[in-house]
């Protein structure tokens, strides 16, 4: 690839350096426009690219993911020139940490019922809620945040979308300890807090529209990502197996192999997937992806504990972890915290009632909150 | 290789589409089944006015010269429709088989749509067993009796494999019974040899043969599984049952999604096996066979009552599923398979008697 080896040739050789490089000669992403990371080139051609680059300094994709997988995207889609220029560089080589201001106490599969209110004082707005389940909001430099509005309009109609100064006075971060013992996420009180009105993103009213390109992004980015055959999760247990011949039992095999084949097949429908996106934004069957990721980890995961037949468990202590370090830990955090696969970015739940209405086509069930302002709903 | 559709291949697909949304709508394949369930008629125009009979034969002997990609398309859009046709008995089994063999001249037949052939193997073996035994040589002829072939009341010539070698038999040198089969659409029957004619035509392996079989129809259980997704799709969005329409209860879309799920998961496992490999074939027959199955079941429980009539044309779909479920081995043997493939050693093997549980007195 030649735009890599000229790339490499005169590559700095500090991390961070080398990073920023990397945005500069457009090796970032390389569907996103020249000057914003990219090279305004197919998406197929990033595999090319991470193959190319495979032994240099890489991205933190744990701390990083929200970041990577919804911020930039969103941004890509609806932000000013002004806001792509500011937000991307520093987003990619992990400058700048980013979290999800979206559910609520009161709003997680219900979002468009969200509470946190936004109101214009000129040039600002003045923001005012709680929010809930913020992974990483801890080390997290700004956020991508739904706010309401106008609470006079239906719940859908009332909602703008910006971007959240998580240093701005008045934000105030609280660590939510979890099944696994350790605060990956937060509770996030919004008291008085000003951002300017450049930091809007998208128009007035208009925050479900944008939302939507962070949701489906989402649903992509967990799960979608690539994996070789027989590794992941499945190349964990499938090792674990291999090494210890005497825990194998004859009912778990032939749950080790049908578990193999549905690895493969939801691995190979990714695959899939990826190819039809080159073209595009991803449409409603990523919602797919991240359904059947979900079931599959969580079996795996429930068999490794299983198979180990160990009682014991890594750590408990309470602390902030970084990232969701799924590998980097024993079975048991391993099966806890694959349990937040089917909650996380809309529940297994809402992800059917999605595949079935926007890609089968099915009627929707009757609704009883469409055209009531979001001010006289039942909360 | 991509796993998408080029465009040849829609182009096929189209093709083959239009002339069964034609010549073989369910009503249709439903009115013959019981009497004479292959559409020979049918099967002539596919063979050689669309050309599907050589897809798999080189050029050099006449045919498309296509690879299992194409040969996949047109197993999707038949399984679609319960085609009655032996194109994957003849075309694909078979064809392997004769390709293998190197049998240039049966091949440059069956490229020109005028001989139909098949493989005498039982449908319901296993890729990775030892075929054989049935049928015996002697001095050139042949003797034995081989249940469950698929394809062999409509061939000309029927192809046997007896100890690594293919032989080619007339059909007119052999008795092929047709026996009642769960799948009306695609009939089995017993064949005899009673020191039948037989002429060798050179060395074959047939588990690859098997194999590549395998994979490719998982081609048509997909088109199975989507023929009764999208049907059950457009009867729940009609059906009205308290005062709505079913599909718009939770409890059905979210079996639908699964469903969905499955399915999507099924057509790549189905185009990752046209790359011929035994890994990708045994995957995509562990999971697409179930699937089939499975969407099949689905559709006929949430076709209620009707989904239980003669009448409906789903039991078709249900009947296919079923036995593709068994054919050419069924998802156990292809996980067993994988065991190998994958690398994934079984339990070690209990001792035969354990001393030390006897000398407990536990035994
Ligand atoms: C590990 C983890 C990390 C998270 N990180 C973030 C983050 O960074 N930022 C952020 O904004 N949010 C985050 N979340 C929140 C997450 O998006 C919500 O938890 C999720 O959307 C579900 O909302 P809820 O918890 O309010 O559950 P509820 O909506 O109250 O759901 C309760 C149950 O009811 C079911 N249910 C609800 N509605 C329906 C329906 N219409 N039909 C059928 N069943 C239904 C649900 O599926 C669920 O089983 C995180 C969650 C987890 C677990």
């Amino acid at each position: 690839m030649d735009v890599v080896d000229r790339f490499l040739e005169n590559a700095p050789s500090d991390r961070l350096e080398f990073l920023r490089a990397r945005f500069d000669a457009g090796l970032a992403w390389v569907h996103f426009p020249v000057g914003l990371g990219g090279l305004g080139a197919p998406r197929e051609m990033q595999q090319e690219v991470e193959r190319a680059l495979a032994h240099t300094p890489q991205l933190d994709t744990g701390v990083q993911a929200i970041g990577l997988g919804m911020a930039a995207p969103t941004i890509l889609a609806f932000g000013t020139e002004e806001q792509k220029k500011r937000f991307l560089r520093p987003l990619w080589t992990g400058e700048e940490i980013w979290c999800q201001l979206f559910s609520e106490p009161g709003a997680g599969s219900d979002l468009a019922t969200l509470a946190t209110r936004a109101v214009r004082d000129g040039d600002e707005w003045v923001v005012d809620g709680q929010k809930v389940w913020t992974s990483g909001a801890h080390h997290a430099r700004w956020a991508i945040l739904v706010a309401r509005t106008d609470p006079d309009l239906p719940k859908h109609r009332g909602l703008t979308y910006f971007i959240c100064d998580m240093h701005a006075p008045g934000v105030d971060v609280r660590p939510l300890r979890q099944i696994t013992g350790e605060a990956e996420f937060n509770e996030v009180f919004l008291t008085g807090v000003r951002l300017s009105d450049d930091l809007r993103l998208g128009e007035v009213g208009d925050g479900w529209r944008v939302a939507q390109t962070t949701l489906m992004n989402e649903r992509v980015a967990i799960g979608g990502a690539p994996v070789r055959r027989g590794g992941g999760m499945i190349g964990l247990v499938a090792d674990a197996w291999r090494e210890r011949p005497e825990l194998r039992t004859h009912d778990l095999y032939q749950r080790l192999l049908a578990l193999w084949v549905e690895a493969e097949v939801t691995r190979l429908s990714g695959v899939r997937l990826r190819e039809q996106l080159a073209a595009g934004q991803p449409g409603p069957e990523g919602s797919g992806m991240k359904l059947s990721f979900a079931k599959l980890n969580q079996a795996l995961t429930g068999f490794e504990v299983e198979f180990n037949r160990d009682l014991g468990y890594d750590d408990w202590a309470f602390r902030r972890s970084d990232s969701v370090d799924f590998l980097g830990r024993g079975p048991g955090y391993r099966y806890l915290r694959a349990k937040g696969n089917s909650i996380e970015g809309g529940t297994s739940e809402i992800l059917r009632n999605i595949i079935a209405e926007r890609v089968l086509g099915l009627p929707s069930e009757p609704r009883v909150d469409k055209d009531v302002p979001w001010k006289d709903l039942p909360r | 290789m991509t796993l998408l559709y080029t465009d040849v291949e829609d182009e096929l697909r189209a093709a083959v589409r239009d002339l069964l949304a034609d010549r073989c709508p369910p009503a249709a394949v439903l009115a013959r089944v019981e009497d004479e369930p292959h559409d020979l008629d049918l099967w002539k125009t596919l063979a050689r006015d669309i050309g599907v009979a050589g897809l798999l034969i080189p050029e050099e002997y006449g045919g498309a010269g296509a690879s299992a990609r194409e040969a996949a398309v047109v197993l999707e859009e038949l399984g679609r429709a319960v085609t009655p046709v032996p194109f994957f008995t003849s075309s694909v089994l078979a064809t392997h088989a004769l390709l293998q063999a190197g049998a240039g001249e049966l091949l440059r037949g069956v490229a020109e749509g005028d001989l139909t052939v098949a493989l005498v193997v039982p449908f319901s073996v296993s890729p990775y067993r030892e075929v054989g035994g049935a049928v015996t040589v002697t001095d050139g002829r042949l003797t034995g009796v081989v249940s469950a072939v698929a394809g062999a009341d409509v061939a000309d010539v029927l192809l046997v494999p007896v100890d690594g070698t293919l032989h080619a038999v007339p059909a007119a040198e052999a008795t092929v019974e047709v026996t009642p089969s769960l799948d009306l659409t695609r009939p089995i029957a017993t064949v005899t040899f009673a020191d039948s004619v037989a002429e060798p035509l050179g060395a074959v392996d047939v588990g690859r043969t098997l194999r590549f079989g395998a994979g490719l129809l998982a081609s048509e259980q997909l088109g199975v599984a989507e023929w009764c997704l999208e049907t059950t799709l457009a009867y729940v969005k009609e059906r009205y049952q308290f005062a709505r329409p079913v599909g718009s209860f939770q409890a059905i879309k979210h079996r639908l999604a699964d469903l969905w799920l499955d399915v999507v998961r099924a057509r790549a496992a189905a185009r990752a096996a046209t790359d011929g490999t035994a890994l990708a074939a045994a995957v995509a027959q562990a999971w697409n066979a179930g699937v089939a199955v499975h969407v099949a079941e689905e559709a006929v429980q949430l076709h209620g009552g009707i989904g239980m009539t003669w009448e409906h044309p789903l039991h078709l779909f249900l009947k296919r599923a079923k036995s593709t479920e068994l054919a050419l081995g069924t998802p156990g043997d292809h996980r067993d398979a994988l065991a190998e493939l994958a690398d994934l050693p079984g339990p070690v093997r209990a001792e035969p008697d354990r001393p030390e549980l006897n000398r407990a007195g536990l035994s």
